[in-house]
């Protein structure tokens, strides 16, 4: 009998679990809080440097002074035009050219993971152009096009459309092919096929190239205002450097960051909403 | 009469030294499931392959009601062993789908498919997710979407090959009682030989090297399930065990036949 008076293996574990969960002792932060923190520093030494004049604010003015510049910029505006309009300058051209990057690419790039004619016509195109910086051609396009908007559209368009159909084809060679048999045994046509199966399939792959294409497309619209145009937030910074309004430069800085991070979470979101299943063991 | 038919059906990959299929002949008529059990390499679901349509035979002829198979369509109703659903859309539009695609219209493909949900006890699952659900549930689903297209012929590529012992028990009593309740020819291909004892009113026994029938057994044991023996009644009937046995000691010499051509 004496075998029953030793506790249970279940009386054991309901003694020792309230012990379990409890942490080494020491404070625990979230990786996000770090992050913050890390900004909230890097914030509060601006300020320090600055309000104890260890920096000329010529080459770094207080956040104050940005502030400041950014209320004056947004009502009065800097070379006759208010930081909302070279703002919009500079996402109409990229919301252009995104435009129709996504109406050409995404058939594009169906059509190379598709068909091996249309593979071994564009493949060599894309992959020619693709590995050249953008900024190496703009010359080209700015003589055969001139200075005007329609040659800064041409050149982020070209600058998106690489990764767009690029990451359309893959995403189309890698359907699952049992997906494709299904349909087939199900009675798709050649078209039903792609409507119903290749692309929904593809759509992860093609929203990351969108990610991407405006990643690089961004930074490209940037540098070709810096170089050619009479607006947008590159052309702002530009031609506040050439006069030394450091506050401006560091405002347009700040701003073209805070752009390209909203663009990044934007898509991201897209891609939590248009494609669920990505990612789930299904 | 035989509803689909093969006649001296070869098979072989372009490159390939030796065939995968050689001369199979067969035939599938109403009322009949027909279950095509080998061992890996027996090339089952080249077989299977070929009836859908995904594959063309190197020789022979392959006929639903006599006229001649050429590719996929919906008149034969594939399950595959990986659901191969589709998961951007729920469970309701993934049955509906082969009708969505004969442009059957919405209220009438979706009346249908909650049917075809119904008959494999789904009900009430349809704005489910496709990876919310168990593996299975989403076989459930991929029968369900075959019989919704209403195909002359199922054919199912070792369908509960990827379940647990006791889900694959419940699946194919399941598979038996829609089969009843259909009318509609089952081809099945499987690795288990319980199984396809069980199921089988026709049980083709494939040896690889090429893949080749050695064996036809026509067999009872799914009908006495039908007529209302429980399953585990039946399985462990010493004639079952018995028959189970035979095939089991089939497979094996005929793998000792291959040893001994090898050596």
């Amino acid at each position: 009998m004496s075998g029953f008076q030793t506790p249970s293996p279940a009386d054991t574990i309901t003694t020792r679990l309230p012990t379990k969960p409890h942490r080494a002792s020491g404070f625990h932060l979230s990786t996000r809080s770090i992050s913050v923190l890390t900004l909230a520093v890097l914030l509060g030494s601006w300020w320090l440097v600055t309000a104890l004049e260890w920096v000329e604010p010529l080459f770094l003015p207080p956040p104050s002074a940005v502030l400041e510049k950014a209320w004056l910029l947004m009502t009065k505006g800097y070379m006759e035009s208010t930081l909302w309009q070279h703002l919009g300058a500079s996402l109409q051209r990229i919301g252009l050219a995104l435009l129709f990057a996504v109406l050409t690419a995404i058939p594009v790039g169906i059509a190379i993971g598709h068909n091996r004619i249309a593979r071994g016509i564009f493949d060599p195109l894309i992959e020619f152009y693709r590995p050249i910086p953008p900024l190496a051609y703009l010359p080209l396009i700015v003589i055969w096009c001139g200075i005007g908007e329609f040659s800064k559209v041409l050149l982020i368009y070209l600058a998106i459309f690489a990764p767009i159909a690029i990451a359309t084809a893959t995403g189309v060679r890698t359907v699952d092919s049992a997906k494709i048999r299904a349909a087939q045994s199900l009675g798709a046509s050649r078209w039903q096929l792609i409507r119903h199966v290749i692309v929904p399939s593809a759509m992860p792959d093609i929203l990351t190239g969108v990610r991407i294409g405006l990643g690089v497309g961004w930074s490209t619209l940037v540098a070709a205002e810096l170089i050619a145009a009479t607006s947008g937030l590159g052309f702002m910074v530009q031609s506040a450097a050439q006069f030394l309004v450091t506050d401006v430069v560091v405002l347009g800085i700040l701003v073209i960051a805070l752009i390209a991070f909203a663009l990044e979470m934007g898509l991201r979101a897209l891609q939590r909403k248009l494609v669920p299943w990505h990612g789930q063991t299904h | 009469m035989a509803l689909l038919q093969l006649e001296r059906i070869s098979a072989q990959y372009p490159g390939a030294a030796k065939p995968v299929l050689s001369d199979i002949s067969l035939s599938l008529g109403p009322k009949q499931l027909l279950v095509a059990l080998g061992p890996s390499g027996s090339a089952k679901t080249s077989l299977l392959n070929l009836i859908a349509g995904f594959v063309t035979p190197s020789a022979g002829r392959i006929t639903l009601d006599n006229v001649p198979v050429e590719g996929p369509s919906a008149e034969r109703g594939v399950v595959f062993q990986d659901d191969a659903l589709l998961p951007w859309q729920d469970v309701l539009a993934n049955v509906a789908f082969g009708l969505e695609l004969a442009g059957v219209p919405r209220e009438q493909r979706e009346s249908k498919a909650r049917e075809m949900l119904a008959l494999v006890d789904l009900a009430g699952f349809d704005k489910r997710r496709i990876w919310q659900l168990s593996g299975g549930q989403k076989q459930r689903v991929g029968l369900a979407r075959a019989l919704a297209a209403d195909p002359r012929v199922l054919l199912m590529d070792e369908p509960f090959g990827a379940l647990d012992a006791f889900t694959r028990e419940q699946m194919q009593e399941l598979l038996l009682q829609i089969w009843q309740r259909s009318a509609k020819p089952v081809f099945l291909i499987t690795h288990d030989i319980e199984e396809a004892v069980f199921l089988a009113t026709d049980l083709i026994l494939l040896a690889p090297d090429p893949g080749q029938i050695v064996e036809h057994l026509q067999l009872d044991f799914g009908q006495r399930y039908s007529a209302g023996e429980s399953a585990r009644a039946i399985k462990s009937d010493p004639r079952f065990i018995e028959t189970r046995e035979h095939v089991l000691a089939k497979v094996f010499s005929q793998r000792q036949t291959i040893r001994e051509q090898l050596a």
